[in-house]
Formats: C-alpha cells, sequence, structure tokens
C-alpha cells in the first residue's frame, strides 16, 4: 500500500518537471521561463523526493529525502528571485506583449 | 518557418514519449527516461539561450531535476548514497546559481 502511494506521488513529480522544462524550451521571455520553470520543477522534484519518504519510511534514507524537500522549498525561491532581480539590473528587456513592469516604475520613482 | 520548427520539435518529442511508453521497461526505469529527456530540453535552452540569464535559469532547473534524478536512481537500484549525492548537488546548485546571480547584477561578491 505504502509503495502504490509514493508511486502516484512520483508520476506526479516526474509530470510537473516535464511540464516545466516545456515551459522553460516554450515560453518567450526570461521572466516567464523563470516563473514556469522554477515553480513547477521544485514542486517536481518535492513530489518526488515525498515518494522516496512514503516508501522507504523512517530510515535514514527518509530522513534524507525530507531533509532535501525541507531544503530546496528553502533554497529554490531564493535562487529564483535574485536571479530576477539580477537579471532586471544587468538590463534584460521584457517580452513586447507584456503589460507592466512595477519594478521598473519603482527604481524611477525612488531615483 | 517557424511553425516548421515548432512541428519539428513536436514530432522528436512525441516518437521519444511513443518509444519510452511502449518498450517493456519497469515503471522506475520509465521516471529515469522522462527526467533524462527534460535534461535535453534544459540543455537545447543553454545552448540556445539569448541572453545570458536564460542559460543561468537553466542551469538551476538542471541543478534541481539532477537531484530528482539521484532520487530515483536510489529507489531502483536500491543503494541509499545516492541520496547524498542529492543532498551535496542541491547545496552546490543553489551557492552556484547565487553567485552568477550576483554576477549578472554586476556587483562584487562580498557586498
Amino acid at each position: 500500500m505504502n509503495e502504490i502511494i509514493g508511486y502516484i506521488f512520483i508520476i506526479v513529480g516526474v509530470i510537473f518537471d516535464f511540464f516545466g522544462c516545456l515551459g522553460l524550451v516554450r515560453l518567450p521571455d526570461l521572466y516567464n521561463r523563470l516563473q514556469a520553470s522554477t515553480k513547477c520543477v521544485t514542486l517536481g522534484t518535492c513530489g518526488i523526493m515525498f515518494g522516496v519518504f512514503i516508501i522507504t519510511g523512517w530510515s535514514p534514507s527518509g530522513i534524507k529525502a525530507l531533509l532535501i524537500i525541507l531544503f530546496l522549498i528553502l533554497t529554490s525561491p531564493t535562487a529564483a528571485h535574485a536571479l530576477a532581480r539580477g537579471a532586471h539590473k544587468s538590463g534584460v528587456k521584457l517580452w513586447e506583449k507584456s503589460v507592466c513592469d512595477k519594478y521598473e516604475e519603482d527604481t524611477d520613482t525612488h531615483r | 518557418m517557424r511553425f516548421l520548427r515548432w512541428l519539428i520539435g513536436l514530432i522528436i518529442l512525441a516518437a521519444i514519449l511513443i518509444w519510452i511508453f511502449t518498450h517493456p521497461f519497469g515503471f522506475l526505469v520509465r521516471c529515469l527516461y522522462i527526467l533524462l529527456l527534460c535534461s535535453f530540453l534544459c540543455l537545447f535552452r543553454i545552448l540556445g539561450g539569448p541572453t545570458p540569464a536564460d542559460r543561468v535559469v537553466a542551469v538551476d532547473i538542471l541543478g534541481i531535476l539532477i537531484v530528482g534524478f539521484c532520487a530515483i536512481l536510489c529507489l531502483a537500484t536500491g543503494r541509499p548514497w545516492y541520496l547524498d549525492i542529492g543532498i551535496a548537488w542541491a547545496l552546490q546548485s543553489f551557492i552556484g546559481v547565487l553567485a552568477l546571480s550576483k554576477y549578472l547584477e554586476g556587483r562584487s561578491f562580498d557586498e
């Protein structure tokens, strides 16, 4: 029973990984790519890790899988935020059909 | 021309997915092949990204994918030290992406 539930979590995680990488290739802009791929791949890998934890139980492998989930949830949004900020400051343009750019307006009013 | 490129990519993707799902692999091996396909999509973005920030995004996503790959490999082979590789790879990927984003922002590392 544990194995079936774990395999379901692994299937969901792999599907999320695949759609995240598809978004990384298909979307038109750096910020769109960052948004799609980082969210999907983080959730997908956390799903795989949760499946491994359910299959192996409270063994050393399961504790390590939980540790990786905690670490990814803490660090992956931080890395994505720093990357988007660095890219915006280095002058990467938005897609030409983008509607608004709040960060640019904010930096303009502060200067 | 753009439609032709889209069509060629769709045909290649569908062919690889059909090959994965029609051959008599085990369940975990199929998951490994799908993650390998996702890694090749990331490599495509690394090769053809128009700006350096796109490449950094793709490297970040590739690191998170490899962590999930290590977890499934741990289940498929029954060797628990693959999860240790996953922990170390997540840490290194996070630090590398932070350093690269600081570099894109145009500041030095100790600010």
